[in-house]
C-alpha cells in the first residue's frame, strides 16, 4: 500500500485548514453583524453634522471657509488609503490598493505629486514599498474604530491642506453595499464640495446665535463633519473586511471539501488495488501449490 | 402640559441619546447654559461636563450625560449635541499629529520582512486562539 499512508496524512492536514478556515468564516460573521451596527449608528452624527455645516456654508457667505474653496493650480494632492489590518479577506485590499494606485498614477501624469495617509496595515505596507510618500498612518485599529486613533493622522493631512502643501485631498475606501458586495470608491474630500451637502431642511432658522465666535465655531464644526467622513469610511472599510473575509473563508472551506473527497477518492482506490494485487498472488500462490 | 423639544445627543461612534425633554442644561464655552423649549438658535462650542436632561412627561426624570466636549446646536423645538467620543484639545490634537507622523516615517524605515513577519506570526497566533475558543464552546455544546 504505497501511497495510502501519505494520502491518509494529506486528508488530515486540509482537514485541519479545513477547520480553521471554517472557524474564521464564523469568527467573521459574527464580527460582520457588528461592524455593521457600527457602521449604521455612526450615520445620524454625520447626517446632523451634515445638515449644520450645509447651512453654515450657505449663510456665511461673509466668511467662506477655507475647506470650500477650490483651488485653481493643483500641484500637489493629498490620498488618504482606507485598508483592513489583517489580510485573508480576498480581494478587498487589492481592489482598493488598485484603485488608488491608478489614481496615482493618473496624476503622475497629469504632473501632480501625490501624498498619502495611509489607515491600516495593508495601505501602509503597500504604499511605503512602492516608494510613495506616506506623510501620516494610523494602524492597528482593532475591531472597533475609535476617532481618537484617527485624529492625528486626519490632521496632519489637513494641516498640510491648511498650509497649501495639498490642494486637494482624496480618500479611497471600500464601501459596503451588501454582504456579497464590496466595492472600491474614490471619494474627494477637500474642497467640500456644496453639492454634497445636499438641500438643507426646511423649517429651519438658521440665524444663529454664536459662543463664543463664528469663525470658531465653524472651523469647529467642519474638523468635525470632515472626522466624520473619515469615520464612516472606516467603519464601512470594516464592515467589508468582515463581509469579504466571510465569502473568502466560505469558498476556501468548500474548496477544502473538494479536495478532501479527491483525496478520499484516490485514497480508496489506492486501497482497493492494493488488496486486489495481494488477493491475486495469493490465488495464484495457491493454484501453484 | 409643558411644552417639550426633542433632544438628540449623538457622537460620532453612535447615538447616546434621542427623546423629548422640558429642560437642558449643558456645560458651554462660557459657562452652563440652560435651555427650555422656544430657545432662540444657539451654536457653541461645549467644553467637558455633565448634560443633564429633563425628561419630558415623568415625574421630574433626569438623564445625566457625560460629553467630553463637542458642539451644542439649538433650534427652537430640537437640540442636538454633537458629542466628542474622545477629549479634545489643540495640543493634543497636535501631539496625535506627530505621533502620526512618526509612525509613517518608522514603517518606512523597517521596511518589509520586520513588519510582515511580525503581522504574519500575530495573525497566526489569533487564529489559533479562536480555533481553541471554538473548540471550547463545541466542548461545552455537546
Amino acid at each position: 500500500m504505497a501511497g495510502g499512508k501519505e494520502i491518509r496524512t494529506k486528508i488530515k492536514s486540509v482537514r485541519n485548514t479545513q477547520k480553521i478556515t471554517r472557524a474564521m468564516e464564523m469568527v467573521a460573521t459574527s464580527k460582520m453583524r457588528k461592524a455593521q451596527d457600527r457602521m449604521k449608528a455612526a450615520r445620524p452624527y454625520g447626517q446632523k453634522i451634515r445638515n449644520v455645516a450645509a447651512h453654515l456654508s450657505k449663510a456665511l457667505v461673509e466668511y467662506p471657509h477655507p475647506y470650500l474653496l477650490a483651488r485653481e493650480n493643483v500641484r500637489r494632492v493629498g490620498l488618504i488609503v482606507v485598508t483592513s489590518d489583517k489580510g485573508l479577506c480576498g480581494g478587498l485590499n487589492t481592489n482598493s490598493l488598485r484603485l488608488a494606485v491608478n489614481r496615482m498614477k493618473g496624476w503622475r501624469d497629469a504632473g501632480v505629486e501625490t501624498v498619502v495617509t495611509a489607515i491600516g496595515n495593508k495601505g501602509l505596507g503597500f504604499m511605503s514599498r512602492n516608494g510613495a510618500k506616506v506623510v501620516s498612518s494610523a494602524h492597528g485599529l482593532g475591531d472597533t474604530p475609535h476617532l481618537e486613533q484617527l485624529i492625528g493622522p486626519i490632521k496632519a493631512m489637513v494641516d498640510a491642506y491648511i498650509a497649501g502643501d495639498v490642494d486637494e485631498v482624496h480618500m479611497v475606501y471600500t464601501s459596503f453595499v451588501n454582504t456579497m458586495k464590496q466595492e472600491p470608491v474614490c471619494e474627494q474630500l477637500l474642497p467640500l464640495s456644496g453639492e454634497a451637502f445636499g438641500q438643507p431642511e426646511h423649517g429651519y432658522n438658521w440665524e444663529y446665535l454664536y459662543e463664543p465666535a463664528a469663525k470658531t465655531v465653524i472651523d469647529d464644526l467642519m474638523n468635525r463633519y470632515l472626522e466624520a467622513l473619515i469615520y464612516q469610511a472606516v467603519a464601512e472599510n470594516m464592515a467589508s473586511e468582515q463581509a469579504a473575509r466571510m465569502v473568502a473563508m466560505k469558498s476556501a472551506t468548500d474548496n477544502a471539501e473538494k479536495v478532501i473527497g479527491n483525496l478520499q477518492l484516490l485514497y480508496n482506490k489506492t486501497r482497493q488495488a492494493a488488496i486486489t494485487k495481494e488477493l491475486s498472488e495469493i490465488v495464484s500462490g495457491a493454484a501453484a501449490v | 402640559m409643558a411644552m417639550t423639544m426633542h433632544v438628540d445627543v449623538v457622537s460620532a461612534e453612535e447615538l447616546i441619546y434621542s427623546g423629548t425633554a422640558e429642560f437642558l442644561s449643558a456645560p458651554a464655552e462660557k459657562g452652563e447654559v440652560g435651555i427650555l423649549p422656544r430657545h432662540a438658535p444657539l451654536l457653541t462650542r461645549i467644553r467637558p461636563g455633565a448634560v443633564r436632561i429633563k425628561v419630558a412627561n415623568t415625574d421630574n426624570e433626569e438623564v445625566v450625560l457625560f460629553v467630553s466636549g463637542g458642539l451644542l446646536e439649538v433650534q427652537p423645538h430640537v437640540v442636538t449635541i454633537l458629542a466628542d467620543t474622545a477629549i479634545r484639545g489643540a495640543d493634543i490634537d497636535e501631539a496625535k499629529a506627530l505621533d502620526a507622523k512618526r509612525r509613517a516615517e518608522e514603517a518606512i524605515r523597517n521596511r518589509a520582512s520586520a513588519m510582515d513577519f511580525a503581522l504574519a506570526q500575530a495573525e497566526l497566533a489569533e487564529a489559533i486562539a479562536k480555533l481553541g475558543v471554538i473548540d471550547k464552546l463545541k466542548k461545552r455544546a455537546h
